[in-house]
């Protein structure tokens, strides 16, 4: 009962959070200068232009339109995509699934790499693979993602030729993943976009690790451990770690905007037909439908991880689960 | 004491390197003493004095860097110098044959973990236990520690219990594994005065069942009256008096020692103001020259200021001070 009240009260917000979001970008992209039609240097008949506008409906007042939309969207439908020539679904259908596989391997990436580096050197402290290992990070943390991505593109996919400079797989082998090779194939056309996003956010992980580690560290029951005669490997990853990677989790729910807002160039860069990539030029074509849906999916999916991550932390911390209860109670009671 | 030597310290010597390498904070400074099999002895100072840096020094749990134990200094334990030892065989005597409780049950236990857990780890460790078999020490150790409901408690995360069940688990977890020596540095402290006095009774009590020997730090004289067979002070980092017990409160000798007791507030006395000893603990990385204690002792002459006392038989014996008065008691000011 009191998880689920918890859970009802959280997923009420999150809708919340997400209307808000949703309204947001759909006023602000309505503001923005530019027109759907003849918005750009095409030379449009304007009697073509009205007669498209009346038909999208972007020739009424935007509340009514506002309340159109939220209309439509309470019936699942997101609209239809006119520089598309398509209906909004059926573009976001084909193009999140290529932003999830890049964000999820980039994530797996930030993570694996981040928490061993933060491991390794909270384990080395101020000494010297530690202070080497520290500029490092942050030299990359602070780099923009897109000039990273320009240079590995330059060095791995031009000079060397290792790795595909663009696309998600090879249209001629593989159009369709049907075979492990595809998959392979598939993995391959990854590596570059998602070293590239998973690098900075491993550089950022591996600082952000380092000093949870580093915290938990001092503590006295990490002495306790110690002087119990517990292996010191055990202290580490059992007593320590257990405790760090309660500030991690934390971590889980933001590193997921840095991943999406990243796909944005990164799929643009690479020519990967991700969501990003997609929304970004729905912007520029002044795709009002297409702009606001992706808005509305990538909000849904940070939304929705902060919310696994406090699910996860209630997991993890016996201090939350028991304190969540107690509040419930007062106020069940 | 004809009893072979439990745990023998000798010229001990924990530094500290002070931030930047500025200094050298000599935190112990040559403490030797001896702890006999089921015995208690108290180790008395203010805050400052070196006695945690010293329990803590005993199973090389000092954080290394900035401290250091010198060369030259000896821990010797079961025929053994613990300082010698490598990590791994250092390890199998940590928890296992001496174990050590610590002032704060607060933070001192793992908040993530089941106290069942914490106190199972111990007996999987050193005496492979199966888990199952380790759970059921464990519901043991907490029954014989004196908590309720031991089956339902063993389950329990530490947040879930006051802070003297806490220290109770805390003695539990250290006890697990039967310890012929039990380090508690300040195990009251943190507690409220009616649980100070249940878990040194639970101390005493289990003393007697195990037949450890404790090594209890403290600062607090009336613990040390009603709970140690023996009694070092401590004072600068170094050792100032030793005496049995009762000899201490008797035949006080050193003028510290006097200082610490005058200091404590006395029911039956007519009320007046506390006394304190005047001055200040010097800062460890410049100890006064000759005898540590003079720029606060009353009685100090230009000797104490050139020479540092060894420690001197007082004729009691097994009680030693560290104070010029033993030879020359005519030296004395009398008391205003």
């Amino acid at each position: 009962m009191t998880v689920a009240a918890w859970l009802l009260r959280r997923l009420v917000a999150s809708i919340a959070i997400i209307v808000a979001v949703v309204t947001f970008v759909f006023i602000l992209i309505h503001l923005a200068p530019g027109r759907p039609c003849g918005g750009r240097d095409e030379i449009v008949d304007p009697t073509i232009c009205e007669q498209v506008n009346r038909q999208m409906g972007f020739d009424r007042p935007i509340l009514e339109q506002y309340g159109l939309y939220l209309v439509a969207l309470a019936h699942g439908n997101l609209g239809y995509s006119f520089s598309l020539r398509r209906p909004v679904r059926d573009a976001i259908d084909d193009t999140l699934p290529f932003t999830l596989q890049l964000a999820g391997v980039a994530l797996v990436l930030d993570f694996l790499l981040g928490l061993a580096l933060g491991i390794y050197q909270a384990r080395r402290a101020n000494r010297l693979p530690d202070v080497i290992l520290g500029n490092v990070t942050l030299f990359v943390y602070s780099l923009p993602t897109f000039w990273l991505a320009l240079l590995l593109l330059l060095v791995f996919g031009e000079k060397l030729a290792w790795f595909p400079v663009g696309g998600p797989s090879d249209p001629v082998l593989c159009p369709v993943i049907d075979s492990a090779f595809c998959v392979a194939d598939r993995l391959w056309h990854l590596v570059l976009p998602a070293t590239t996003l998973g690098l900075v956010g491993a550089a950022g992980t591996a600082r952000f690790q380092r000093a949870a580690m580093l915290a938990v560290a001092s503590q006295d029951y990490i002495r306790t451990a110690r002087a119990k005669g517990v292996p010191e490997r055990r202290v580490v990853l059992h007593h320590q770690l257990r405790n760090a990677l309660l500030s991690f989790i934390t971590r889980f729910g933001l590193a997921l905007p840095f991943l999406l807002t990243g796909a944005v160039l990164i799929e643009t860069i690479f020519a990967w037909p991700g969501m990003g990539r997609l929304g970004f030029e729905a912007i520029l074509t002044r795709d009002y439908p297409l702009v606001t849906a992706t808005a509305l999916i990538a909000s849904t999916i940070v939304v929705a991880g902060n919310l696994v991550a406090d699910l996860l932390l209630g997991v993890a911390d016996p201090r939350l689960r028991v304190r969540a209860a107690e509040d419930l109670d007062i106020v069940t009671a | 004491m004809t009893n072979p030597v439990l745990l023998r310290v000798r010229d001990l010597k924990t530094y500290f390197v002070t931030e930047h390498g500025k200094g050298t904070a000599r935190a112990v400074d040559d403490v030797s003493f001896d702890l006999y099999p089921g015995e208690t002895l108290g180790i008395v100072g203010e805050s400052g004095c070196g006695k945690t840096v010293t329990s803590l020094s005993i199973l090389r749990l000092i954080p290394e860097p900035p401290g250091h134990i010198l060369p030259g200094s000896l821990i010797e334990f079961d025929g053994r110098n613990l300082l010698a030892l490598p990590l791994q065989e250092l390890r199998e005597v940590r928890g296992n044959q001496i174990a050590m409780i610590f002032q704060e049950p607060m933070t001192s236990l793992n908040p993530v973990f089941t106290v069942g857990d914490q106190i199972a780890e111990a007996a999987i460790i050193h005496q492979h236990l199966s888990r199952g078999a380790a759970r059921a020490r464990a519901i043991e150790m907490l029954r014989l520690v004196g908590i309720p409901d031991p089956d339902e408690r063993v389950d329990h995360y530490p947040h879930q219990l006051s802070g003297g069940m806490r220290q109770r688990v805390m003695i539990a977890m250290a006890l697990v594994c039967h310890p012929k020596v039990l380090i508690a540095d300040e195990p009251t402290t943190a507690l409220d005065v009616t649980i100070q006095a249940q878990i040194l009774e639970l101390l005493d009590q289990l003393q007697q069942e195990l037949g450890m020997a404790v090594l209890l730090i403290t600062h607090d004289l009336g613990v040390v009256a009603g709970h140690a067979d023996r009694v070092v002070v401590m004072y600068a980092g170094r050792v100032v008096e030793t005496a049995p017990t009762d000899a201490l409160f008797e035949r006080t000798t050193h003028p510290y020692t006097e200082g610490l007791l005058a200091a404590v507030p006395r029911i039956d006395a007519p009320r007046s103001r506390l006394h304190a000893i005047p001055g200040q603990v010097p800062a460890a990385t410049a100890w006064p020259t000759g005898c540590r204690f003079h720029p606060r002792c009353p009685h100090a002459w230009d000797k104490c200021v050139a020479q540092e006392p060894p420690l001197l038989e007082t004729g009691t014996p097994g009680h030693t001070a560290r104070c010029w008065l033993v030879s020359e008691p005519e030296r004395r000011v009398p008391k205003r």
